[in-house]
């Protein structure tokens, strides 16, 4: 018994190691660094050594206005983006979970935009928003000008639209999957227990998507306060700050600004507000996702 | 009951008399239906269809207006001319060993660990997966300084390896495969050990074959642009 236990451990340790080795050499250790990077503030001009500041940098920085600031456009964008992604992605999978012919011709156009890159999205975007030529600036009488993503109230929306369109093809084809697991059995059985269509999706469909849809919620919103490449791309954090987000000012920082102490405290506190918002979703929704099989 | 043709020829000649009222109702559900996935495959596609028009026009065609929604000349040779002073060749090429690596090392790193965290008892499992969780939360940002120090320590600047190690593992693989280990029957693991089936040979032949192509193809090809992506920075 004693035996079987330790084998069992050993196992487990056995399959965990080639990830946890990865994470720990190229994701926590290079964490660290930056949390120790924090701790000092880079000289005035360069070449002199680093001063060392302890947590003054750290509260210094965290109760700036200018991280407040990032931080709420930041929770702007995400509101923006997620929510609105995942229903869109979950209603064209049901639009397209009905065997009617051709239906795999939508299926494929549906799923198409997992084909494009965030630089594929971003730059096809910038294109169509571009206040000279761009066909969207055009339509919305935005020629000339500063443009759509030169405009103080419409650049964050825009990289959000961006952001919808790029994440609905992973969305739509992670939905649908979990569509067709649903066994017809059940919803047969709904039937004929004279539930009505729209009663059994609720009560049938929808709890058993909920392992993916809280997956799609916990990604949705880490992925959500990294957005990068859309901001570098269509406004690089403009116009006047209004889409640096706080993963932009971590960028900026660091690379452009040469301030790596004061991106490496943001990118803690980017890093411990993804943690608790995440335990959060675990401890509130985990319990209410239901798994049809043996998972503990 | 008349034949489908029958019907669904009543509902194109708009004689909607000829057709039973339950047939009617369902016909007109399915036209509603393809209209609407009409409107959202245009709206889905129409981005890429402008790209591809854009790519096909020379530079004053792209300044007309209004914007030209088809290209009256195509011009093939912008393609070309992307391929020769672009070097887009090598570039595709390197994306194309940097992906295919990175996916087959993430799909086996992250059915290994999913399985443990699913099936396996051992201690710290739940702070293990937390581990793995918050290796998505460390902004890429942060860690490219440190990165760059360690792969040139390792001898590997320049090089394959450097493009590919530091992501053959993922916390959003080994998210999504326990996601899905998770709803596969108890029942289904416990014959297999009765078989006498080890918990390598386990995972190997039964899970992954059961969790089908619709859980895995999706996921393979999210990784591929991942991939993807990281081989246009790099070149770029």
């Amino acid at each position: 018994m004693w035996l079987r236990k330790v084998r069992e451990t050993a196992t487990g340790y056995l399959f965990l190691f080639p990830a946890i080795g990865l994470f720990g050499l190229f994701v926590f250790y290079p964490l660290v660094k930056t949390a120790y990077l924090g701790f000092y503030a880079q000289p005035v001009f360069p070449g002199l050594p680093a001063k060392y500041m302890g947590f003054s940098q750290y509260s210094s920085v965290l109760s700036s206005s200018e991280f407040l600031g990032d931080l709420w456009r930041t929770v702007l964008f995400v509101l923006f983006t997620m929510p609105l992604g995942i229903a869109l992605g979950l209603a064209m999978a049901v639009l397209a979970h009905k065997k009617l012919a051709g239906i795999r011709v939508f299926r494929t156009i549906f799923s198409s935009t997992i084909a494009t890159s965030v630089a594929v999205a971003s730059v096809i975007f910038f294109t169509l928003l571009d206040p000279q030529v761009g066909l969207f600036s055009y339509w919305l009488g935005q020629t000339g000008g500063t443009g759509i993503l030169g405009s103080l109230t419409w650049a964050l929306p825009a990289v959000a639209v961006t952001t919808i369109w790029l994440n609905l093809g992973f969305t739509f084809i992670l939905m649908s999957a979990a569509l067709q697991s649903v066994p017809d059995e059940l919803l047969e059985a709904a039937a004929v227990d004279g539930a009505s269509p729209t009663a059994s999706f609720w009560r049938v469909t929808f709890p058993l998507l909920s392992p993916q849809l809280f997956f799609v919620g916990v990604i949705g919103i880490i992925s959500g306060f990294q957005a990068f490449g859309q901001i570098d791309i269509l406004t690089q954090g403009g116009p006047e700050n209004h889409t640096t987000t706080v993963l932009y000012d971590i960028y900026e920082n660091v690379f452009d600004y040469n301030n790596s102490g004061k991106g490496a405290v943001m990118a803690i506190a980017l890093f411990v507000i993804l943690l608790v918002l995440t335990a959060l979703q675990f401890l509130v929704l985990q319990r209410r996702v239901f798994y049809a099989g043996a998972g503990r | 009951m008349p034949a489908p043709d029958a019907e669904f020829a009543g509902v194109l000649s708009g004689d909607w008399a000829s057709v039973p009222v339950a047939a009617h109702r369902s016909r007109l559900r399915a036209v509603l239906r393809y209209v609407l996935l009409v409107v959202v495959a245009l709206v889905v596609l129409f981005p890429i269809y402008m790209t591809i028009v854009t790519s096909l026009l020379t530079s004053p065609q792209i300044a007309h207006r209004p914007p030209l929604l088809y290209p009256p000349s195509p011009q093939w040779s912008n393609y070309s001319t992307a391929f020769t002073t672009g070097d887009l060749g090598v570039y595709l090429r390197n994306s194309a060993i940097q992906s295919v690596s990175i996916t087959v090392a993430v799909v086996l790193t992250s059915v290994l660990a999913a399985y443990a965290f699913t099936f396996v008892r051992f201690p710290f499992k739940r702070v293990l997966f937390a581990v793995c969780l918050a290796s998505l939360m460390v902004p890429a940002e942060v860690t490219i300084i440190p990165n760059y120090q360690t792969i040139a320590a390792f001898g590997w600047l320049n090089s394959f390896p450097a493009l590919i190690v530091p992501f053959m593992a993922s916390g959003i693989g080994i998210f999504l495969f326990r996601q899905s280990f998770r709803q596969l029957p108890g029942e289904l693991r416990d014959a297999a050990r009765l078989d006498g089936l080890g918990h390598l040979q386990l995972t190997a032949a039964k899970l992954v074959r059961r969790m089908g192509a619709s859980q895995q193809a999706p996921w393979t090809e999210e990784l591929i642009q991942r991939g993807q992506a990281r081989g246009q920075r790099s070149g770029l």
